[in-house]
């Protein structure tokens, strides 16, 4: 602080406000008002060593003045906006009755008008927020674990209802009107196979004597009983649904579908993540505000529990601790030599390598996995339980390597020397892509596996082995949602409790280092993305997958809550509530994205199976958005043509460039006028002192010729009860720009 | 035992309904809850209640500002933290969930105002850091982190320089601070 700043100290005991400073405006329309006082004056809630006598009457006609101001701002909002008392309150809305009443017939009208549709959106909001699910539930974890783990439950909670809006729009649209038609007298067309070499289907049903444990094996893999099922693909071999008065083409609504669920979720979590986007991304400081988040917003106000709000003191405390370290690993890291930054680029780039490498690896032992699992199933089964792993084969090793390689990528970008926080997500992002990315590569071995036939492929993909591919692919989505679940509530059993048995009952060294266990936020985030993208990618292919998904999640929702309250302790690594929103829909929007591409793909450039399904008369299964466009009246078939062609897009591309290009000029401007009203501030409140002090200088220098302690003005005196000047001084008059 | 002179008329909750954010069920839940602790008394029209007996509650036993919560919200005269069952209502509303960001930053810099002086000097978030983190000695920040993190706040925070954050800084941090609206809670 420079010497201009001399009249406030601020770690000076005691009032360092000059007198004057209350006078002014500003200050005193911040004053508090919490007194149930009665019309008219208002008292200071001051403290009372200031100068109560002589201030008091300027106090009131500035008071009086603010007050005025005040109201007349206020006027439009509600009274419940209003940071007052009760009684205030009450005196305001009697008081705007009053005016409301002296105004003419139609505003007050207008106003009772807009009252009570106020009232009637605020019971609607009560209504729905009471059929919300899970209220309760959601409010005994946040008692006991705060906002963090909360914002993991509140996710899921979205999942759920996300799965079953899917599995409504595909029921809806697709199951409906086939299971309708008999009773509706409308008329389903099937296709008829024909004598083609591709359209033959054998009948994988078992024939024959059947054993007990066959049909678990069914109901595990997707097969036998299940396979000719509403569950897949290839049993809705319908070209259309015909009803008395129209008739209903059921391959177009089956692939608009799919467009419209992909398309939903899109929107939805957009939508989600609107208020998190604008958060995180107008970052215009290097640090935003970390410490102030941490200080002000830092405390969970619905903490009931005693052991929580400990435990919430301490990760608060080893927070602050860590990220004052990390400023000074900063500035440390800022300091480093020239050849330090070699080493530990020449570093990095070897671990990279590493760790691509070990990408790499898992990636080949999945795709090797998919294959002997493929060729497994196409040989006569022989023994229950080893059939069952070789079909499992692909889930068992990607659960595996997406348990070996959190360890790994952990323990390697401790050598990195990256600051704390970067490490921790530089990890989360490594273990994302690896999670996604191996249900990308189950998919590339699946379609080179049916693409791949001896010779050329007169149908387009390999008939001989997958007469109806897509319920193949279908019944390995099945196979992986199944696992990723049984998985889940194993862990839980099995892992889980024994560890808090061992930790509560057995005082041995291993339990105390193994430690209780700590709901890992990002691990379990994770486990949902991934089981979510499963279930993008497989609606098509199993459109029954989203009801499994709902049912699955609804079930992970008890299991993971029963876990946390009995097993787990709170993360002594705290989660930020919004920052955690955030990271759960960019991470839930990478799955959509990868999920996309494996669905758009396939239908628009693997043939589609002749043998089953919808489009066993396409080429393609988006030939029938071409065929039923030409089916259409010609204006609207014109219009379709001009927004799929070429200079339609090259100009809409131009467009949406030149309005990305202005906001971002509107942006720069914003943020430059922001700096400059902010030095502006910052220069208004200098003169404002300035100006003070010279004022209190002058009311020295004229009361020191009247009074006889002049003598004694030099040095610092304390607020005694002065008469005639509310003046006193904190240091003699600086040298520096206040000369007279 | 409860009866005729724990209802709440039916005028009196249109009233509060439309005076706070509350809904009906919350208003009748904090009554219920609020009863408990006048029950003992006298049966005066706005009974006070003791603020020893608020800390009571379980949503507040565990808060490290319920004393200045309780201050803050109470319109004693003698400044004792004793509140009556609309002071009550003033604070479930202020926490409520659908109160807006004004009242809420407004509430909370008053709470975290030890001094009650207007603004948030050092000796105020000092005092705020404390709370925040236990206030025995093993729990404490050194010195010299407190210093650090104090400045590191008022460079923040504080637009106008004067080493204090005043009330329209403190909204303009709140404004931008993604938590607070979700962490600045308390629902009975």
């Amino acid at each position: 602080m420079d010497s201009v700043d001399a009249v406030f100290l601020p770690d000076r005991r005691g009032p360092a406000c000059n007198p004057l400073l209350d006078q002014l405006p500003s200050y005193q329309s911040l004053l508090y008002r919490r007194k149930p006082s009665h019309e008219g004056s208002t008292k200071r809630r001051s403290s009372s060593q200031r100068g109560g006598r002589f201030g008091s009457l300027s106090n009131k006609w500035t008071s009086a003045r603010a007050e005025n101001k005040q109201k007349s701002a206020t006027l439009q909002r509600p009274v419940r906006e209003q940071p007052k008392t009760m009684e205030e309150k009450r005196r305001d809305r009697e008081q705007r009755r009053e005016q409301d009443r002296r105004l003419g017939g139609w505003s007050q009208w207008q106003r009772s008008m807009r009252r009570s549709l106020r009232r009637m959106r605020d019971d609607g909001l009560d209504l729905l927020r009471g059929l919300e699910l899970w209220r309760g539930d959601i409010h005994v974890i946040e008692g006991m674990f705060g906002t963090g783990i909360l914002s993991y439950f509140s996710f899921l909670r979205f999942l759920v209802l996300l799965n079953f809006i899917m599995f409504l729009l595909m029921f809806g649209f697709v199951m409906l009107p086939i299971i309708m038609a008999p009773s509706a007298s409308g008329n389903v067309t099937s296709y008829i196979s024909n004598s083609s070499q591709c359209s033959d289907y054998p009948s994988s049903s078992r024939q024959g004597l059947v054993v007990f444990h066959q049909y678990i094996a069914d109901l595990l893999s997707g097969t036998g009983f299940l396979e000719q099922t509403y569950l897949f693909y290839g049993y809705y071999r319908v070209g259309g649904v015909h009803f008395p008065r129209f008739s209903y083409n059921l391959p177009l609504a089956y692939l608009l579908v799919t467009a419209a669920y992909l398309l939903l979720s899109l929107v939805w979590i957009v939508k989600r993540s609107a208020a998190g986007f604008k958060q995180n991304l107008i970052q215009d400081e290097d640090r935003f505000q970390s410490f102030c988040n941490k200080i002000f917003s830092g405390w969970d106000f619905c903490i009931t529990n005693e052991n929580a709000s400990r435990l919430k003191r301490s990760s608060l405390l080893y927070e602050l601790k860590t990220d004052l370290e990390e400023e000074r690993i900063k500035q440390k890291i800022a300091d480093r030599t020239r050849k330090d930054k070699c080493r530990i680029f020449a570093l990095r780039v070897v671990l990279n390598v590493f760790v691509i490498a070990v990408l790499a690896g898992c990636f080949y032992c999945i795709y090797r996995a998919t294959i002997f699992s493929q060729e497994a199933q196409m040989k006569s089964p022989t023994n229950f339980i080893m059939d069952l792993i070789f079909e499992y084969l692909p889930s068992i090793v990607i659960t595996m390597a997406n348990f070996l390689t959190p360890q790994v990528f952990s323990l390697i970008v401790q050598f990195e020397d990256y600051s704390p926080a970067f490490e921790i997500r530089f990890t989360l992002m490594r273990c994302v892509f690896m999670r996604l990315a191996s249900i990308g590569v189950l998919l590339f071995s699946l379609w080179s596996q049916i693409t791949s036939c001896e010779g050329s492929c007169p149908c387009g993909y390999n008939h001989k082995l997958y007469p109806c591919w897509e319920t193949r692919v279908g019944q390995e989505m099945y196979k992986l949602m199944i696992f990723d679940f049984i998985i889940i509530g194993a862990v839980t059993v099995f892992v889980e409790f024994p560890r808090k048995i061992i930790y509560n009952y057995c005082p041995c060294g291993l339990a105390k280092w193994w430690g209780q266990q700590e709901f890992a936020i990002p691990q379990n985030v994770l486990e949902i993305v991934y089981g979510q993208t499963i279930c993008w990618i497989g609606t098509f292919y199993c459109p029954l997958l989203p009801a499994i998904s709902t049912i699955k999640f609804f079930i992970v929702f008890y299991i993971k809550k029963v876990s946390l309250v009995n097993n787990c302790r709170p993360a002594t690594r705290p989660f930020r509530a919004s920052s955690s929103n955030f990271f759960f829909l960019v991470v839930l929007l990478i799955g959509l994205a990868l999920a996309c591409v494996p669905v758009l793909v396939s239908i628009a450039q693997i043939p589609s199976s002749q043998a089953c399904g919808p489009f066993i008369y396409y080429k393609t299964s988006w030939n029938v958005v071409p065929e039923a466009v030409k089916a259409l009246p010609v204006g609207l078939r014109t219009f379709l043509y001009a927004l799929a062609s070429e200079p339609f897009a090259v100009s809409l591309f131009v467009i949406t460039c030149l309005a990305m290009f202005y906001v971002i000029a509107l942006a720069g401007a914003h943020k430059q006028v922001i700096n400059q009203l902010r030095e502006q501030l910052a220069m208004e409140g200098r003169d404002k002192r300035f100006l003070i002090q010279k004022l209190s200088y002058a009311q020295k220098r004229a009361s020191a010729g009247h009074s006889s302690s002049s003598a004694r003005s030099n040095r610092f005196q304390s607020t005694q009860s002065r008469e005639n000047s509310g003046v006193f001084l904190v240091q003699p008059a600086p040298d520096s720009a206040t000369q007279v | 035992m409860g009866g005729t002179t724990s209802q709440l008329p039916k005028d009196l909750l249109s009233e509060y309904q439309e005076l706070t954010f509350l809904t009906k069920q919350e208003i009748l839940l904090a009554h219920k809850r609020f009863s408990d602790f006048t029950r003992e008394g006298r049966n005066s029209p706005s009974p006070r209640v003791p603020m020893e007996k608020i800390l009571t509650l379980p949503e507040l036993k565990s808060n490290p500002f319920r004393e200045r919560i309780c201050q803050v919200f109470s319109t004693s005269d003698v400044k004792d933290g004793s509140l009556t069952f609309e002071d009550f209502l003033d604070l479930l509303s202020a926490f409520s969930d659908s109160a807006t960001l004004e009242i809420k930053s407004h509430y909370a810099f008053r709470i975290f105002d030890f001094d009650d002086d207007g603004t948030l000097d050092g000796g105020d978030l000092e005092k705020l850091v404390n709370c925040l983190t236990g206030d025995t000695d093993d729990t404490r920040l050194t010195q010299e982190e407190m210093r650090q993190l104090i400045s590191n706040i008022l460079e923040e925070s504080d637009i106008d320089k004067d080493g204090t954050v005043n009330l329209s800084e403190f909204q303009h941090v709140i404004s931008r601070s993604p938590d607070f609206v979700s962490s600045f809670k308390i629902v009975l």
